[in-house]
């Protein structure tokens, strides 16, 4: 019944998708306003349509309806209700059709927000936009309807189903994904832009103008989703890491490169006319890069622990990854003559180069990541053997890219437009510049020689100068020149200028996270031992009892664990309590790991082995200093993207009242 | 458009045409080390009929199979396969072997029971069959030549045509 009704609904939403790309163009082409307002509507039936589809999929899901085979392969009877929840992008065909609901949502949103109030310019684009948006929808729609059908049938009716993966069975389940989601089709909406723009022939700057915000919150929910990725895997993968470069993680970090770049670029094209095709380029790369991750996620020509299942899903995103490709390239190639920018370079030592070089260090570090990322297809191809590619290429070449990158970082902002002038130098620079190297001295004295470590070390110093030194100098001009208090004068600051200051925060945010990848990365100390009851283990400052094994029941598996207790300098710290679940359908058991979280070293412990009889077990013991740091610069990027996206007129409320309390 | 213009969208052929590539490889298939080795015995105790051993199968082909009843959909799409070859070919000498690995007794029973299994499968207590032969996952198969020589291992479901060319490779045996 469900089965029949929601492929029904899905090929409806195909066929409303098509009419309105389609009436979309011709009204534009023929003049017709009718046709465009029909396509408007269609728009928005589109995404009820799918909403109705994504309603009739959680219903089977939480009322264990087996007779879906989608709903047997990702729920159980037993599965709590969100988890039932969250197998809708639990597995292929239902993360297909979130993904296709979340594409008609934020098609919807950009009817109802340009199509009769929109800047100047938007109305020759929207027509154009709405037919891409609709386009990519059609091809997801396609895919259900031909390749990974949700509703599919299943018969027999088992009695229950399998259940996601255990690992999947927590609470991060409902929150990564789904960032991730948000974060890929956000920047489907300035690729759609970009896209009618190059049709028309409005290839100047209104294109961007309306985007930039949508950039930006696509790009926040990205960067979101990468660091929830490592946070989840960090707490629960039981590896200790955050970040393995797997083709996945390297699938959402290739886009949020371009991505990052694409942010910075358009700066210099509003500003200066300049790095038109550039930008259509990086916006266009973004894009595809987003379908190529999709593809390397969904049909299976790469090893990875994310993959899913294969099929004929990848052949079709791989015919479209190609039409995106060939679309949007052709078009940059048509237009190219109107595309020829009006500006250039003043000089080498300005904030455009400064931009430029940023862009070139982004992309430069995008290709070697795709490069390590397909050279395993590529070594097949071309000499037929097998070869991995591992942590030490990425790493090797990414360092020092990544170096490059946080010099330019403290740069940038500051440098003057055009030509900065030696006094524009040293009024920006000089006492940051000395401040990061009084710290890299202190730094050598206190026994820190590893040359990237000191570097980085250094470089990040030179960046929070620039940005404190900003802070403090535009806060004391404006607390001079108005009379104001400090504290108004830096609020006021902040809300006048948000875009800048929002991004310097979100620069801050960057450099705390480095410091956390940098010093946990290097000064990890690691130990692996076996213990019988009431043996201790050192690690560093602390020491670790192991006080025997114990095992429960619990609603989903069998837990084992073994009680720790650390200690720090002799004196009792917190209990521990490492363990392995046992899940009745699963092979191999899943690690569940415990640590001491706190905010300048973690310990963390993973139990690897242990004796049936309890007599001994082996505990992996780990510090990871500053880990921590990771996720509060996510922290801080996010503050700061707040700060550089909240609507005017929202931020001018919580200003007048934060001066009403002030009074 | 010049053609020089149309070289900017046809740069990106190289790339599609390598990803179409990647359709005809197999990151799973890891090569095996144990492939045209002699296979690692084992003794296994056979569901209500007694023992087998792979030593006393010498000079017989041997398809050896791990399966568990908690593997869906793999191991329920293979399972009338493997019945049917067995069927086919008993009467040519070839044996099929079927060992279940980390499984419960009463659901490895309804499996066999569903698909009427009618050749000797048994459980592999501590894994210590799996570990001999590597098993990565279920389901896996073996092919074993008269001479007791692994000479080809598949991972994932076996499909009829694979295994039909399998099966006629080790009856020849050579």
């Amino acid at each position: 019944m469900i089965s029949t009704l929601g492929g029904f609904v899905l090929f409806l939403a195909l066929g409303v998708t098509l009419y309105a790309a389609a009436a979309a163009v011709l009204g534009a082409r023929a003049g017709r306003e009718d046709w465009l307002a029909s396509s408007r509507n269609a728009v928005l039936a589109h995404f009820c349509l799918v909403t109705l589809a994504i309603f009739l999929l959680e219903y089977a899901l939480i009322t264990s309806d087996f007779s879906l085979r989608y709903v047997a392969n990702t729920s159980t009877r037993g599965s709590l209700t969100r988890y039932k929840i969250a197998g809708l992008w639990g597995s292929l065909e239902g993360s297909i059709l979130l993904w296709e609901w979340l594409q008609a949502l934020f098609a919807a949103l950009v009817v109802a927000r340009y199509s009769d109030r929109g800047p100047s310019g938007c109305r020759q684009l929207m027509p154009y936009v709405q037919a891409v948006l609709q386009g990519i929808s059609a091809f997801f729609l396609l895919l259900m309807t031909f390749g990974a059908n949700p509703f599919a049938p299943l018969f027999p009716v088992p009695p229950d189903g399998r259940g996601l993966n255990p690992l999947l069975e927590v609470t991060d389940m409902l929150i990564h994904p789904l960032l991730l989601y948000l974060g890929y089709v956000g920047f489907s909406v300035p690729f759609a832009f970009a896209m009618a723009a190059l049709v028309t022939g409005h290839v100047s700057e209104e294109w961007l103008t309306i985007t930039r915000r949508w950039t930006v919150v696509a790009w926040l929910f990205l960067t979101g989703g990468i660091f929830y990725g490592g946070w989840w895997s960090y707490r629960t993968l039981g590896w200790g890491g955050y970040w393995a470069w797997d083709p996945v993680e390297n699938a959402s970090f290739m886009p949020w490169l371009t991505g990052t770049a694409f942010i910075h670029s358009v700066m210099i094209q509003e500003r200066k006319r300049m790095l038109r095709v550039w930008n259509l380029v990086l916006i266009t790369l973004t894009f595809s890069l987003v379908i190529f991750g999709t593809f390397l996620t969904r049909s299976g020509i790469l090893g990875s622990v994310h993959a899913f299942a294969d099929g004929p899903v990848g052949v079709m995103f791989l015919a479209f990854l190609a039409l995106v490709l060939f679309f949007s390239f052709g078009l940059v190639a048509y237009r190219s003559d109107a595309l020829k920018g009006h500006g250039e370079l003043d000089s080498i030592v300005s904030r455009e180069s400064a931009f430029l070089l940023n862009n070139l260090v982004l992309v430069g570090i995008c290709f070697t990541v795709f490069l390590g990322t397909i050279f395993p297809l590529l070594a097949e191809a071309i000499r037929g053997t097998k070869i991995s590619v591992g942590t030490p290429y990425f790493n090797r070449v990414s360092v020092p890219l990544g170096l490059a990158l946080l010099l330019l970082m403290g740069i940038g902002p500051l440098i003057a437009w055009g030509r900065a002038s030696l006094n524009n130098l040293q009024r920006n620079f000089l006492k940051p510049s000395l401040a990061a190297l009084a710290g890299g001295a202190i730094l050598v004295a206190l026994g820190v020689r590893q040359a990237e470590v000191l570097a980085a070390f250094v470089f990040c110093l030179f960046v929070i100068g620039t940005i404190v030194f900003e802070f403090l100098v535009g806060t004391r001009t404006r607390a001079k020149t108005t009379g104001e208090g400090l504290l108004t004068a830096f609020a006021t600051l902040l809300l006048k200028s948000r875009r800048r200051y929002g991004g310097l925060i979100v620069h801050l945010g960057v450099v705390v996270a480095i410091v956390g990848i940098a010093v946990s990365s290097v000064y990890k100390v690691e130990r692996e031992q076996t213990l019988q009851p009431g043996e201790s283990m050192q690690v560093g400052p602390y020491s670790v009892r192991f006080d025997g094994m114990a095992a429960g029941e619990r609603p989903t598996h069998i837990l084992v664990w073994a009680n720790l207790m650390a200690f720090k300098d002799g004196q009792p710290l917190h209990t521990l309590t490492p363990g392995q679940r046992y899940y009745p359908n699963q092979q191999s058991p899943f690690a569940s790991v415990d640590a001491r979280y706190h905010w300048n070293e973690d310990l963390y412990v993973i139990l690897s082995a242990f004796e049936r009889d309890g007599s001994s077990a082996t505990f992996k013991v780990m510090i990871n200093p500053m880990i921590s740091w990771i996720w509060i610069g996510g922290g801080v990027i996010l503050l700061g993207v707040i700060v550089a996206v909240l609507p005017e007129r929202r931020l001018a409320l919580l200003a007048l009242r934060a001066k009403a309390q002030v009074a | 458009m010049s053609w020089k213009k149309a070289l900017i969208p046809l740069a990106c052929v190289p790339v599609i045409i390598l990803l179409a590539y990647g359709f005809r490889t197999d990151p799973k298939a890891i090569p095996s080390p144990l492939v045209r080795q002699p296979a690692p015995g084992f003794r296994m105790a056979v569901y209500d009929a007694g023992e087998l051993s792979l030593e006393t199968l010498k000079g017989k082909p041997v398809v050896v199979n791990f399966w568990a009843s908690w593997c869906y959909p793999a191991c329920y799409e293979e399972a009338p396969l493997l019945e049917s070859t067995w069927r086919k070919y008993k009467d040519q000498g070839l044996m099929v072997v079927g060992v279940d690995i980390q499984d419960k007794e009463a659901n490895a029973r309804e499996f066999m029971r569903r698909f009427d299994f009618t050749f000797p499968n048994g459980p592999d207590p501590g894994s210590k069959i799996s570990i001999d032969y590597g098993v990565y996952g279920v389901p896996e198969t073996f092919f074993i030549d008269r001479q007791g020589r692994i000479t080809y291992k598949h991972v994932g479901a076996l499909t009829p045509a694979l295994m039909e060319a399998q099966v006629q490779a080790i009856l020849k045996g050579n």
